[in-house]
């Protein structure tokens, strides 16, 4: 497999503005898992971040005419399938024994 | 052969007894001593299947039964192997049968006491590691049993924990046993860098090749008998024997008679072939043991207290054995070693019983006319005095006159030094016995003597046989014997020693003997040192009733032996004091002051830090994922600005 030539233009959409799109969708992720309270927030917002990536990921697969990134994405989308499943069922057996699912008060592992 | 198999059986049955007493004795209660009992007489029955199968009296050479490989490192090897001669089977027989009548006399003796399974774990491990000692084929098995009892004496002295004399006394024992096996320890090194190997064999095998170790033999010999006189209790190691009378009364028998201060002369015995090379280092075991057995003489006719007379009077026979040993008389150290081994055990059971029979009383001035209410004690313990006191036709007669007539041929001081202390062997052995048997009862009124249970009195019996007729196993011509049947038997064992002295000239031990004559005059002076003894005694003390003095209240030159002669003050001010200043400074000023301000202050810096670190855990998952993103920014930026 020839490493391809890199193309500017996807479907006629430069690289730098997906990119660009990636890093914004990144950026609200974190900025929700840091900033958001409830843990089913910070969920969806690390969802946001995975995705993010794998758009990334996607992107450099096309210019790249190369299918490995489209290859990690549906790793990356397993994963994290698995992750929000088990995920969410702790957060509602958390919820079930302190009756709140907002992160700053699950504090149990404090010193 | 198959009956090799008995050697390792008769090693492991008191320590299978030792064993099922530690884990099970809560449950058995009464029944532990019984349990102990049995184990120790089935390894005396094992030992004597073996004896009779060995053919002591044709087999020239020891057999080896090895049990299995222990060590390997580089050259050096060894073995848990047994060696089988007639030394080491004469010596299991002593320990294994004299021990299981002093277990069965436990039965009685420790009867109710709460400790009893302990007390029986104890003494079949004391048999366990004393038949390592005996039966060792090299000296590093030999060690691990000279251990082996060093700490099995430590426990039973120590066996009334909450007494603390008796902790006291067993440290004391300890310790001194301990710095005389520093010397051991030395001599064990300087054989094998010297001959190459530890096994008894090989050293003899080797010991004529290597012109080295016979330059360097004095200090090897010298080494093991300074162990040996920590073991056998020689001056100035004797401190500890007395002291361990605080321990249960067959502990002291087992202690004395059968088993650990035996050790000495029993590794002398071994290493026959090193000592008889050495004549100038044999003529110092003859000086130390003369003065050990007249000194011990002299503080024992002073003491008041009953097992306290018969320690320092053990004491006094040890040295005597010591004397044969370095005139290189093996057979006559081990002769005496075996009629002491039964007059002694018989003299401390039968002590034990006057002690449980007046419920704990030591004292002889509160004892007295007991003979009429314990007529068995009264009739054994008087016939072991008539043996330890030399006394015809009884064992010790043979055995000490044996000892007297090689003393004679070394040098007529030590004869005249050993019939001096067998004079006063006499006086402060009938002492005893009249204090406490005959006169006037002056035992506390509350208290009821009466003979002892049959566990007791069947052990004293039978010892009380043995005292009296052992003696006939070596008898000289002169005395209307002329049966040597120790002499035979000991034969193979020192063919070696006496062998290699014969090919150096410049060392000879040779067998010597004296003329019928000569012998009958030197039996009679010892005859009239026995007289005079006893004569003495009873026109003196015992027709005037006379009660000896508190230890303490003697005055003049008489305070210096009724005090041991300041021995353990000595010891106390020289060497104890000295070095407990020291170790105070060590750990008060150095430990406490220097060394613990270094590791506590280290202690608070690092305390201090984490109090500081530790506001980082707020246990709360947002700051955690700030934190990763901090850091993956970081990270990412130092990578960016670095290039990657």
């Amino acid at each position: 497999m020839n490493p391809g030539v890199l193309k500017p233009m996807i479907a006629g959409i430069p690289v730098e503005y997906l990119l660009i799109l990636a890093c914004i969708v990144f950026s609200i992720g974190v900025a929700g898992v840091l900033f958001r309270r409830s843990a089913v927030v910070i969920f969806m917002c690390i969802e946001l971040m995975l995705n993010s990536v794998n758009l990334v990921f996607v992107v450099f697969s096309k210019s790249l005419q190369q299918v490995q990134g489209e290859v990690a994405v549906f790793f990356v989308m397993a994963i994290a399938a698995a992750e929000a499943a088990i995920g969410l069922a702790l957060v509602v057996a958390i919820h079930r024994k302190k009756k709140t699912s907002f992160v700053d008060e699950m504090n149990l592992m404090k010193w | 052969m198959s009956w090799e198999i008995l050697i390792p059986l008769l090693v492991l049955l008191p320590l299978a007894g030792s064993i099922l007493n530690a884990v099970f004795g809560r449950f058995l209660k009464g029944f532990a001593g019984i349990l102990g009992t049995l184990f120790s007489f089935a390894s005396f029955g094992a030992g004597v299947i073996a004896y009779l199968q060995y053919h002591p009296f044709e087999n020239q050479v020891p057999q080896i039964v090895n049990f299995f490989p222990w060590l390997e490192v580089g050259g050096f090897k060894v073995d848990v192997a047994y060696q089988v001669d007639q030394l080491s089977l004469f010596m299991t027989l002593i320990i294994t049968g004299i021990g299981s009548l002093i277990h069965l006399y436990s039965i009685g003796y420790m009867k109710g006491n709460p400790g009893i399974a302990r007390f029986f774990s104890y003494l079949n491990l004391f048999l366990f590691a004393m038949l390592h000692l005996v039966l060792a084929e090299n000296l590093v098995v030999l060690f691990f049993g000279w251990e082996g009892v060093g700490l099995c004496s430590y426990l039973l002295i120590g066996f009334d924990t909450h007494k603390e004399n008796a902790a006291n006394a067993s440290i004391k024992a300890f310790i001194t046993n301990r710095i005389a096996d520093l010397a051991m320890i030395a001599g064990i090194a300087l054989t094998y860098w010297l001959a190459g190997s530890v096994s008894f064999t090989k050293i003899a095998e080797n010991l004529p090749q290597v012109k080295f170790f016979q330059q360097a033999l004095p200090i090897v010999a010298i080494c093991f008998f300074v162990g040996a006189m920590g073991k056998s209790a020689q001056f100035p190691f004797h401190v500890w024997l007395p002291d361990a009378m605080a321990g249960p009364t067959p502990v002291s028998a087992l202690i004395h008679a059968a088993t650990m201060v035996t050790a000495g002369l029993f590794l002398i015995a071994r290493l026959n072939y090193i000592f008889v090379l050495v004549p100038q280092v044999g003529f110092w075991i003859v000086c130390i043991g003369t003065f050990t057995a007249f000194f011990a003489a002299t503080i024992g006719v002073y003491q008041n207290d009953i097992k306290k007379v018969l320690a320092y009077s053990t004491v006094s026979q040890l040295g005597y054995m010591f004397v044969a040993m370095g005139a290189g008389a093996y057979v006559a150290g081990l002769f005496h070693l075996l009629t002491h081994a039964f007059f002694k055990a018989l003299l401390f059971l039968g002590s034990g019983s006057v002690i449980h029979s007046l419920h704990d009383e030591q004292d002889l001035r509160r004892m007295g006319g007991l003979k009429s209410q314990m007529k068995i004690t009264w009739w054994t313990f008087l016939l072991g005095t008539l043996a330890i006191a030399g006394a015809p036709p009884f064992s010790g007669f043979f055995s000490k006159d044996l000892i007297l007539e090689k003393a004679y041929f070394f040098h007529p001081v030590f004869f005249a030094m050993g019939i001096v202390t067998a004079f006063l062997t006499t006086f402060y052995m009938f002492r005893l016995t009249l204090l406490a048997f005959t006169g006037k009862s002056r035992v506390a009124p509350s208290t009821h003597p009466h003979e002892s249970p049959w566990t007791m009195t069947v052990p004293l019996v039978i010892l009380a046989l043995g005292a009296a007729f052992s003696g006939y196993l070596l008898v000289p011509e002169s005395l209307g014997g002329g049966v040597d049947v120790l002499e035979r038997y000991f034969a193979p064992v020192f063919a070696q020693g006496v062998s290699y002295s014969s090919k150096l000239k410049n060392a000879s031990i040779a067998v010597h003997h004296l003329a019928p004559g000569e012998e009958i005059i030197l039996a009679l002076c010892s005859l009239g040192a026995i007289a005079l003894g006893f004569g003495i005694y009873w026109v003196f003390f015992a027709k005037k009733e006379k009660l000896p003095q508190d230890e303490s209240s003697y005055t003049g030159w008489r305070a210096l032996p009724a005090n041991k002669y300041y021995i353990d003050e000595f010891f106390q001010n020289v060497f104890i004091g000295p070095l407990s200043w020291v170790s105070e400074f060590l750990s008060e000023v150095v430990e406490k002051r220097w060394i613990d301000t270094v590791l506590v202050g280290a202690g608070k810096v690092s305390g201090g830090v984490a109090s500081i670190l530790r506001r980082i855990q707020t246990g709360t998952v947002v700051d955690y994922a700030f934190l990763i993103v901090l850091g993956t920014v970081l990270i990412l930026s130092a990578f960016l600005w670095r290039g990657i």
